[in-house]
């Protein structure tokens, strides 16, 4: 009985396929360019300038990266402790990654709070040069060599760096190096707690 | 003043357009088809109009005529001469108004020259031309009028970005344009021939030329293009699958697919509906590729001053293009039966065809990913080189195959007599690619197959074309000519990516840096004053001791004024063997410079190649029969 309610419905939309010579193939060809034309006019009033401001408040994404210096992968899980941590992205052959490296090893000797460098589409040798003339400031240290994983953190560029709660919350991304009034804004906000 | 005269002839060509369209629905639907005189003369008069509505434009830019505001913001008077006038095309309703000049010009032409065909198609491809130049005489009139006047009359102009004062980038527009914009003469004559009802032949025929045409321009412009981004933009690539690039590429795709199929329509009467798809869609993909860079949805160099007012109106444009060319084709397509063996000529253009529309299908998709992914997910990502590599790569090692046989499969039916001149020729290849291999460096699978297809191909065509009786069908050459160009292209493409070296560090002034076995002096600095900018030039001496040169580089950063920016020139030393690139800048703060130094193999030949596959078009045009 059910099946025939069905059938005869079917039955009925054949037939105003037919009379109306509507082939399923056009339907699904209108539809799509409805569909494209739609989403571009919808992308003609977005903004397509980049900010952070969606990233704060949202918890980081899961990501398993390898350690530069030994055949261990590092993931979201391995953030414990009541910890802030302070993700940075860099490479050796990035200038600015220099101008904010002080900075960084300031931080390092603070409390509470971890860093971990992702090495950027670099080079082993020339990372590990980098950091034996200038310091080590990472508690620690993965290794990015293609640039994809950084996608996970929304990176477009090095340096960036993302601070991170206990509750692995975003706090706030940094864009380029990190200066004076940044690290003051990171030691602020990890002595609130 | 100029103002005036501009607004008074674009306002009597838009008459003229009007006019035209008027005459010949009249005429049309009289069903007598007559060509009036006053049809020709007014024909005559559009593209008068348009022409001197141009040439007016040019003149307003050469002298200085800050009362338009598009020289105001696009000119100054200390600009030299030649990019004064490059500063015409160089902004939104500049190039606009070129735009519908080339569509005006191309109109005009296949009217003019296409007295053989039957009248109805040619009324009705004049018809739906003119519907699509009024449609962007509105939006110039409305929307884009580059004649708009600016009052009070500023002293002087905030002057054309300095990026764009470059002879490859004068030339660029205008170039690109023809191809794009010139395929809308075989969007309207495809509709043209679906509704006057003509023989498929004929419309081949009669279309055959401006496919080339546009074509050609296409190559040339994205050619130039990419030459200019590869010693402008200092970033040691010529092509970097930008949304641009990639809008340029689809129509290009349309057109390669068109140029072979237009062929199987010509000699044979089949593939009408697809060679009819393919024209609609060249056009269709060009003003798509218009309304992505133009509106501001994807960011780009092109993006002249973005306005969603102006997306908005191209949009509706395009949407109702689509659609009526779309109804209009199902309604009335031609019942296009046919058989084609599966070895002959026929299906390896089909072949190539297939071909194009996948490498269509993946950088569109690639194009406009992104913007999907912004409007539904609310996620911005961008799609770069690896995703084109990944999925273009491996595809082009049958596509090369194919090419190499192609040429010299026979219509209707081939017999293959015997293999051995084809696997004699793919044992050499690989034999070369070993070579190469062993001795130099080696490389992955994917770019060791597409190395031996490129040679397969390169190798076959040079047999051909010693194997042809050159007096005997003769109309092959230039086919030869397409094809070992882009198989000699491919193989330097895949050389260079994997031959290519790059060194990047910090130097002061006086210093020498030592990396692997290049030792690279930065000798001194100098400050020239120049034309329309100052320039500070580096002095670097580079020693390789490894393949033994010594070489003097100059790289530039040159400060503009008007408006106020910094370009980093490239130093380019140029032979046969590479390139050696070097770009230097400035690190704010610091007395440190940031140099790139690249060598970059057979840059020179791959030029040459692109320009070789190009040629085969010129080639053609001068030995059509």
């Amino acid at each position: 009985m059910v099946r025939c309610f069905f059938n005869s419905k079917w039955w009925l939309a054949k037939v105003i396929f037919e009379k109306m010579k509507i082939s399923l193939s056009k339907i699904i060809l209108l539809t799509s360019i409805i569909f494209i034309v739609v989403t571009f006019f919808l992308a003609l009033n977005k903004d397509t300038k980049y900010n952070t401001k969606d990233l704060v408040g949202k918890e980081i994404g899961e990501f398993e990266i390898k350690f530069l210096l030994k055949d261990e992968i590092f993931t979201k899980n391995n953030l414990i402790g009541n910890e802030y941590y302070l993700i940075n992205i860099w490479a050796s052959w990035c200038f600015p990654c220099k101008i904010e490296h002080p900075l960084l090893m300031r931080l390092s000797n603070l409390n509470n709070i971890k860093l971990i460098g992702i090495n950027y589409k670099d080079k082993k040798l020339n990372a590990n040069n980098f950091l034996k003339k200038l310091g080590n400031p990472y508690d620690i240290l993965l290794e990015d060599k293609s640039g994809t994983n950084s996608v996970i953190f929304s990176v477009f560029g090095v340096p960036e760096s993302i601070l991170i709660n206990d509750k692995k919350m975003i706090i706030k991304k940094f864009i380029g190096p990190i200066n004076e009034a940044d690290y003051q804004f990171i030691k602020g906000k990890i002595n609130e707690k | 003043m100029l103002s005036n005269t501009g607004n008074l002839l674009i306002a009597a060509s838009t008459l003229s357009t009007l006019l035209i369209i008027h005459s010949t629905y009249r005429s049309l639907k009289s069903k007598d088809y007559s060509i009036t005189k006053n049809l020709v003369y007014l024909n005559l008069f559009q593209i008068t109009f348009i022409i001197s509505s141009f040439f007016l434009l040019i003149l307003s830019f050469v002298v200085s005529d800050f009362s338009l505001l598009s020289v105001y913001q696009n000119s100054h008077t200390s600009k030299p001469i030649f990019y004064k006038i490059s500063g015409v095309w160089g902004n939104h309703e500049g190039s606009l108004l070129l735009w519908v000049n080339i569509m005006i010009i191309f109109s005009y032409l296949f009217f003019t020259l296409n007295r053989d065909t039957e009248k109805k198609f040619r009324l009705y491809t004049l018809l739906i031309q003119n519907i699509l130049i009024a449609g962007f005489m509105v939006f110039l009139l409305l929307d884009s009028n580059p004649f708009a006047k600016i009052i009070p009359i500023p002293n002087e102009g905030l002057g054309l970005n300095p990026i764009l004062q470059d002879p490859a980038l004068a030339i660029h527009p205008p170039l690109l344009y023809v191809g794009f914009v010139g395929s809308s003469i075989y969007f309207s004559a495809a509709i043209g021939a679906i509704l006057s009802n003509i023989n498929g032949k004929n419309f081949a025929s009669s279309v055959k030329f401006w496919v080339l045409i546009s074509w050609l321009f296409q190559s040339l412009g994205i050619i130039v293009g990419s030459i200019w981004a590869y010693y402008e933009l200092g970033w040691g690539g010529f092509w970097f699958w930008d949304p641009v690039e990639n809008a340029s590429l689809i129509p290009w795709f349309c057109m390669t697919a068109l140029l072979h199929s237009v062929l199987v329509l010509e000699k044979r009467n089949y593939l009408y509906n697809w060679v009819l798809i393919l024209s609609l869609i060249t056009f269709i993909s060009s003003v798509t590729g218009t309304f992505l860079v133009r509106s501001g949805i994807l960011n780009s160099v092109h993006t002249f001053a973005s306005d969603p007012s102006r997306g908005l109106y191209i949009l509706i444009f395009l949407t109702l293009m689509i659609i009526f060319s779309l109804v209009i084709f199902l309604k009335k397509r031609f019942n296009d039966k046919f058989f084609v063996q599966p070895v002959s000529k026929e299906t390896f253009i089909l072949t190539n065809n297939w071909f194009m529309m996948f490498y269509l299908a993946t950088v569109f998709i690639g194009t406009v990913y992104p913007i999907f992914t912004q409007v539904l997910y609310d996620v911005k990502i961008s799609v770069g080189p690896p995703f084109y590599n990944a999925v273009i790569g491996p595809i082009i090692i049958p596509f090369l195959i194919i090419m190499a046989l192609g040429p010299k499969i026979s219509w209707i039916k081939h017999n293959f007599k015997s293999f051995k001149g084809i696997i004699i020729i793919l044992i050499l290849s690989s034999l070369i690619n070993f070579l190469i291999f062993y001795f130099f460096k080696s490389y992955n699978l994917i770019s060791n197959l597409i190395i031996i297809s490129s040679l397969f191909l390169i190798i076959s065509s040079f047999k051909d074309f010693f194997n042809t009786d050159v007096k005997k069908n003769y109309i092959n050459i230039p086919n030869l000519i397409y094809h070992l160009g882009f198989g000699t292209l491919i193989l330097f493409i895949i050389l260079n990516h994997n031959f290519s070296e790059e060194f990047d560090f910090n130097i002061k002034v006086g210093e020498t840096k030592k990396i692997e076995n290049v030792e690279i002096k930065f000798l001194n600095l100098n400050l020239e004053k120049r034309e329309n900018y100052d320039a500070l030039v580096g002095n670097f001496d580079i020693f390789d001791n490894k393949r033994n040169f010594k070489k003097r580089l100059n790289p530039e950063i040159r400060v503009y004024d008007k408006p106020e920016t910094l370009t980093f020139e490239t130093a380019i030393n140029t032979n046969l063997k590479h390139d050696l690139y070097l770009t230097m800048s400035n690190l704010e703060g610091s007395d440190f410079f940031n140099v790139k130094y690249q060598i970059k193999p057979f840059m020179l030949l791959i030029w040459f190649a692109a320009f070789l596959t190009a040629s085969g078009g010129l080639l053609r045009l001068f030995l059509r029969r």
